[in-house]
């Protein structure tokens, strides 16, 4: 590769904020014609907003835009929608299949580009009339297929396919766009975590047809949570937190742990750790889970077994979509759930949110807009809702008890209380929950666990899109009303740096079970090496 | 005051009050500065408003439990209106005279509205997100299926049943006798020869439409209305969502059954048969323009929406008939009330969520 080349891709001062939240800031990278770029980061570290932008996505216009330039083959570009990046020659393969199941191969791959044959129909009626011209369409995605090199049967119908061909199927579909008078040929191509659904040797064969097109010349931006691959395939690794570029490494001689250790972070530190020393194996367990499974999807729980000490802080973290989400789901009982669990040595009845709350825990939603707030009633309400509900708090009660009749002005008090308390930003208590932001919200919903008492906490994805100065706020919060109230809280989150903050030790989710527990205190490395799901060497804190 | 504070004070008002009411509400005092120049009795024009007014209000009153637990508009109120035609028709048949007969007829309404509730309650859990639609169906089919009933149920009282068989009730059944005007007639102020203020039927509404505000502040209607506002939520907060929705969907039939009562004791007969048909597109239309939307409604919505469909419906006919000079009156008034139902079914999506 020529160092003068004009790069086929280079992105210049690429920023990029949703209202006032920064996601991006100062991207710059450039990619040359046939490179192999592994894209990493941490979920929410930016990856995919940077390629929304790439290909011109709605959501991104509608949001205000970004800053800086997008150039391609050293033309300054700004793409209005994904068509026009797809003339460009720039293809993408989602996470998500964009397959119509009861077409086949070969009618996916060239959907709404077929090759027509003209008809004695279409002289009378135009070309609306035209035919398919099926054989030269088995032979572009048979030609499609092969510039892939794997088994794929252009005659099978999609339902019908392993995921892995499904798979395929999607990258044929962007490989067959050779260029035409309106389009260009493919160029550059995205692989949004290809291989998530794939078995190893299905992998191994997709990495293999990477390597060969980039012979050929096409450019591949490839993101992928499996950190071994990407030394396999790639030529350059670009590694991306919180929103910035950390690194940028030629593959060759760089090694996992390193990898690892650029992604979560050691040195930057958004949240100021807050070390302490919590003897939590004196302590009696409060709540103990046995084989605990949870149907919940994208978020699946297959077997977990955790102890949880009594005034402890515990972290619960791991990648997207392993099972993490779902432990404080199943154990409140809004998925269905099956297992054991056990709260201060009695068992809860599963799948039923009163036991639960009854027995003296509470839940902070990871999604706060659908479950944890009345987005259109007041604040009062919001906060006092639960804490009335469970345990007949703000209550006035008339004809013995036959009447309960809501205590505004008790309402009133405790929220003022609480808005005071959590520095919660507000016209007044009577404003409606959906005017506040996202951080507000978040200290609304935590403030509405505080008004129950709870005995132990379920936080989850408590920082999960809200401002460095709110996140700071939150975890202080949360870590003081520890201290204070000697609640034990389980804190569920992706940002492993935050989890190292606040808790005492951190238990790693993978693949739907417990895959390691480690004091908060251990180097960020080894978390990094077992989300990824590589064994660390060291296993200590706690029983697994 | 400068012009300008007086300008914004005015925009406040008209948007706290809601730009479509304020128009309404304006057409409608136009038409009555209209009608003494077109001959049209002003004192009688209210007192017929304030009656129809009356007789609708519970009707309308009938959609808020539903609309607060997240049940949509109750287009299922002929549910609620077959069990009040049930209450009222064995009261006749019980044969006690006087006003006696309209506490019998909402005593026997209260059971079949409570398990035709119960029952419709059940279904509407069942389809979440389309109870509007299945609502629809729920009250014609059940209109269909007493069309049977009424002619195969053993009545005998002979002021009910059709005279030449001695079988089967007739479409119509005259309450003279029994409970005509009772709530009409109650307390009721004569102003003028053509104005007549219907004290207790609105005394009774106010009655009704107390409990509900009250029930609305109790622990049972707070997680109403938090099921109304984010179904997850109030089970995320230990709330029996389906019994709640149950809940209200009985409240609501009930309503209905009482609705239908009032509504027959100040016009004077039991509309049985297709009657209930077309009874709950009013009464949904009289809310939505009160400004309510479909998970949002209160007390004065019922108030205003009610006052305002009645007004135009009972104004417009007869205002523009003496305008015209030919007796057009019917036809206006289809013309008006499905027009007015029709524009207040399109103000619907603007609320929701």
């Amino acid at each position: 590769m020529n160092e003068n080349e004009v790069p086929l891709l280079e992105m210049k001062h690429i920023s990029k904020d949703f209202f006032g939240n920064q996601v991006l800031s100062d991207i710059n990278f450039a990619l040359k014609k046939g490179e192999i770029l592994g894209l990493v980061g941490e979920n929410g570290a930016g990856k995919s907003t940077l390629m929304k932008i790439l290909f011109g996505m709605d959501e991104i216009h509608q949001t205000g835009g970004y800053g800086g330039d997008v150039l391609i083959n050293g033309q300054k570009v700004q793409f209005a929608s994904p068509i026009d990046a797809l003339a460009a020659g720039i293809g993408m393969v989602h996470q998500e299949f964009s397959l119509l199941p009861d077409f086949t191969a070969t009618e996916n791959i060239l959907l709404n580009r077929e090759p027509l044959k003209y008809t004695w129909l279409s002289e009378v009626f135009g070309e609306r009339m035209n035919i398919l011209d099926r054989s030269e369409m088995e032979e572009i995605s048979k030609r499609a297929i092969a510039r892939l090199n794997v088994p794929l049967d252009a005659e099978m119908v999609v339902s019908q396919m392993p995921v892995g061909h499904k798979q395929f199927t999607e990258i044929a579909r962007e490989l067959s766009k050779e260029s035409t008078s309106v389009t260009e040929g493919i160029k550059l191509l995205v692989l949004d975590e290809p291989t998530a659904v794939l078995s190893e040797q299905e992998a191994d064969s997709l990495l293999h047809a990477m390597r060969k097109l980039s012979e050929t010349g096409i450019a591949i931006i490839f993101i992928t949570h499996r950190l071994q691959e990407i030394l396999d395939v790639c030529d350059t690794i670009m590694v991306m937190r919180d929103g910035k570029i950390i690194k940028t490494v030629p593959a060759e001689g760089v090694v996992i742990t390193d990898i690892a250790r650029w992604m979560v972070g050691r040195d930057v530190n958004t949240a100021q750790r807050q070390a302490r020393d919590f003897d939590y194996a004196n302590k009696p367990v409060i709540l103990s889970m046995e084989n605990l499974w949870v149907d919940m999807p994208g978020e699946v729980v297959r077997n977990v077994n955790l102890n949880v000490h009594q005034g402890e802080i515990l972290g619960i973290g791991g990648m997207a979509g392993q099972g993490k989400l779902g432990i404080p789901n199943g154990a409140m009982g809004l998925f269905p759930a099956g297992g054991k669990i056990t709260f201060e040595g009695k068992q809860i009845d599963l799948n039923n949110p009163r036991n639960f709350l009854n027995a003296g825990m509470a839940f902070v939603s990871e999604d706060r807009r659908g479950v944890g707030l009345l987005l259109d009633e007041t604040l009062e309400w919001n906060i006092s809702f639960t804490a009335m509900q469970v345990q007949e708090k703000y209550l006035k009660k008339y004809l013995g008890g036959a009447i309960k009749w809501r205590d505004q002005d008790a309402i009133e008090a405790e929220t003022s209380n609480y808005v005071k308390q959590m520095e919660i930003r507000c016209t007044s208590t009577k404003q409606k929950a959906k005017e506040l932001s996202g951080g507000n919200q978040q200290k609304v919903c935590l403030a509405k666990a505080f008004a129950v008492a709870p005995k132990l906490l379920f936080v989850s994805e408590p920082t999960r899109g809200i401002d460095i100065g709110a996140k700071s706020l939150v975890l202080k919060a949360l870590r003081k009303y520890n201290e204070e109230s000697g609640t034990t809280i389980i804190m569920i989150s992706s940002e492993l740096e935050e989890l190292r903050a606040i808790c005492d030790r951190i238990a790693i989710i993978s693949d739907g079970k417990v895959f390691g527990i480690l004091p908060a205190t251990t180097d960020s490395a080894q978390f990094g090496l077992l989300m990824v799901g590589q064994t660390s060497a060291l296993q200590e804190g706690g029983s697994v | 005051m400068t012009i300008e504070k007086l300008t914004s004070s005015v925009k406040g008002m008209v948007t706290s009050f809601g730009l479509p009411r304020v128009i309404i509400a304006l057409f409608l005092l136009v038409l009555f500065i209209l009608a003494p120049f077109v001959g049209v009795n002003v004192g009688t024009s209210l007192s017929d408003t304030l009656n129809r007014f009356g007789m609708n209000a519970v009707m309308v009153l009938a959609m808020v439990p539903m609309i607060h637990s997240g049940c949509g508009l109750n287009f299922g109120l002929p549910l609620g209106i077959i069990a009040g035609l049930l209450g009222a028709t064995i009261s006749l048949q019980v044969n006690i005279p006087g006003p006696t007969s309209f506490l019998l007829a909402m005593l026997f309404a209260t059971p079949f509205a409570v398990i035709l509730g119960w029952g419709y309650g059940q279904l509407l859990n069942r389809v979440k997100g389309g109870e509007m639609m299945i609502a629809t169906y729920v009250g014609f089919s059940s209109v269909a299926f007493m069309c049977i009933m009424w002619l195969l149920l053993p009545f005998s009282n002979p002021t009910m049943v059709w005279g030449y068989s001695g079988s089967g009730l007739r479409t119509t059944i005259s309450v003279e006798g029994y409970y005509l005007h009772v709530l009409n007639d109650f307390l009721s102020i004569r102003l003028s020869d053509h104005l007549l203020i219907p004290t207790g039927m609105i005394l009774f509404f106010a009655l009704l439409a107390f409990i509900i505000w009250a029930f609305l502040h109790t622990k049972t209607g707070t997680a109403m209305t938090a099921v109304g506002s984010n179904p997850v939520f109030a089970r995320a907060s230990g709330i029996n969502v389906d019994k709640i929705r149950t809940l209200s969907v009985v409240m609501s039939t009930w309503l209905g059954a009482m609705g239908i009562l009032v509504y027959q004791q100040s016009f004077g007969f039991i509309q049985l048969y297709m009657g209930p048909f077309y009874m709950a597109l009013p009464a949904v239309s009289a809310i939505l323009i009160g400004g309510a939307s479909v998970n949002k409604a209160s007390i004065l919505n019922v108030v205003v929406g009610t006052f305002l469909f009645q007004g135009i419906v009972t104004m417009t006919p007869s205002v523009m008939n003496s305008m015209i000079h030919t007796d057009m009156s019917e036809v206006i008034r289809i013309v008006v009330s499905n027009g007015m139902i029709l524009y207040a079914l399109t103000r619907k999506t603007e609320a929701v969520r």
